[in-house]
């Protein structure tokens, strides 16, 4: 059966297909995220502000700082990237789109992708961009910074897609926030040790093309698996 | 034909009904009755497949919709409590976004003529969450004018809307119905639907 006549049908009508579905769904969240600046700005904000507040505490000790500045900056990715991800669900639960999209003929898994890809555009894209300016702070060399830069474009996304998991399974859970950092943090460790250790195999003279290969390895895994875990996250949570 | 076998639902300790059943041909409609609580939007999620039922099957064309997955979503169109719509976005924007959900491509002077016929010419340009809650629900509704999906679950279509709008969606289910589709509806209002074989289904609590 291919349907019926619709009451009133718009003419012409033509389909979407698969990729202009996903690009309807990614749009749709960055045109939500320009509409409320302000979500978008609290976890870049707060990105900032944790990484310049440590050199403020350490003091100009500037080996010191060019030791810990991975560490310091890939920390605090984590942690901002934490507090974007209780939004990349939550509203569309709230108000009956989450409902629709898994309704949608459109397979849910490639909706989940476009969110997933929104969300690090909107929240992981901008530390990428800003983290030249916060390596200043802490005197690293262009070289090493520039590898710190390579880490963070690569490890962001990862970043999304494992969180994607966790907002999934603690979606319309009372008090998700904290269930979900402790969830999401733990598996954030892999991404946490190859990032920040990226920079220093370079400094050391290592070479940091390892960790970076591992790195990788590590979004392509998530990649494909990440998406097939939130959606069935979020079948659950709408049982 | 959409059929329903032995349908059964526990919500936690609850057990809201048991051995369900019914069968809906082309231009059938079922109107689900129930006391506060005893389960309809529980039916109805089951029935379009977002909840699975405790015991039982749903078929349709024969086939199980457990089976069948995104293949069955092609033929139903739910419309629940929530609008789906997001506040932050003018009408035009979601119904743009809900038609390429459903995979088609609507441009902006077609959704601006649907949304005329639902009563919102003027307002296309704001974002939903300056209109009314009637005027919401009727962004929701403009659903029901474009969609081909023969089966329509309908949870409390009529609330929030003014007199002449249910009218005008009384008109619009009948319409479908008479076309050979089919509709499976909640309501407390009473509402006349011209056209289709009806039927009622009462949960008893």
């Amino acid at each position: 059966m291919n349907g019926v006549a619709p009451v009133y049908a718009p003419s012409p009508r033509g389909a979407l297909g698969a990729l202009g579905v996903l690009a309807t769904v990614i749009r749709r969240d960055l045109l939500l995220a320009l509409r409320r600046k302000s979500e978008v700005l609290t976890s870049l904000f707060f990105f900032v502000i944790v990484v310049s507040l440590f050199p403020l505490g350490i003091g100009p000790e500037m080996a010191l700082l060019r030791t810990i500045a991975p560490g310091v900056l890939w920390v605090a990715a984590l942690l901002a990237a934490m507090l974007s991800l209780n939004r990349l669900f939550a509203s569309d639960y709230a108000d009956g789109t989450l409902e629709q999209m898994v309704l949608s003929p459109a397979p849910l898994g490639l909706l989940v992708i476009g969110k997933i890809m929104a969300h690090w555009l909107v929240s992981g894209l901008p530390l990428v961009l800003i983290a030249p300016v916060l390596g200043l702070q802490y005197d690293l060399a262009p070289r090493p910074l520039a590898v710190l830069i390579l880490s963070l474009l690569i490890g962001t996304p990862l970043l999304s897609l494992i969180g994607a998991i966790g907002a999934s399974l603690t979606l319309g859970v009372r008090g998700g926030g904290v269930l979900l950092s402790l969830l999401t943090l733990p598996l954030y460790i892999p991404a946490l040790i190859f990032g920040a250790g990226a920079v220093e195999a370079d400094i050391s003279g290592l070479g940091a093309a390892g960790h970076l290969s591992l790195l990788a390895g590590l979004l392509a895994l998530a990649g494909f698996f990440a998406p097939w875990a939130t959606t069935a996250g979020l079948r659950i949570a709408l049982e | 034909m959409f059929t329903a076998n032995n349908l059964a639902c526990v919500r936690g300790d609850r057990h809201l009904f048991a051995g369900l059943g019914f069968m809906l041909e082309p231009s059938g409609r079922l109107h689900v009755t129930g006391e506060n609580g005893s389960g309809k939007t529980s039916l109805l999620r089951i029935l379009c497949g977002l909840s699975l039922p405790e015991t039982g099957e749903i078929c349709w064309q024969g086939e199980s919709i457990a089976r069948i997955g995104d293949e069955y979503h092609k033929n139903v169109l739910y419309l629940g409590h929530h609008n789906a719509l997001k506040e932050e976005l003018t009408a035009l924007e979601n119904l743009r976004i809900t038609a390429a959900l459903a995979d088609i491509a609507m441009e902006d002077k077609q959704g601006a003529e649907l949304l005329g016929r639902v009563g919102l010419a003027g307002r296309e340009k704001l974002q939903v969450r300056f209109l009314s809650q009637g005027q919401k629900r009727r962004v929701a509704l403009s659903r029901l004018l474009w969609s081909s999906a023969p089966l329509w679950v309908l949870d409390e279509p009529f609330v929030a809307l003014d007199t002449v709008a249910v009218t005008w969606l009384a008109g619009i289910i009948g319409k479908h119905l008479s076309a050979g589709g089919m509709a499976v509806l909640t309501s407390h209002q009473e509402v006349a639907i011209d056209g289709g074989i009806a039927q009622t289904l009462r949960i008893a609590s």
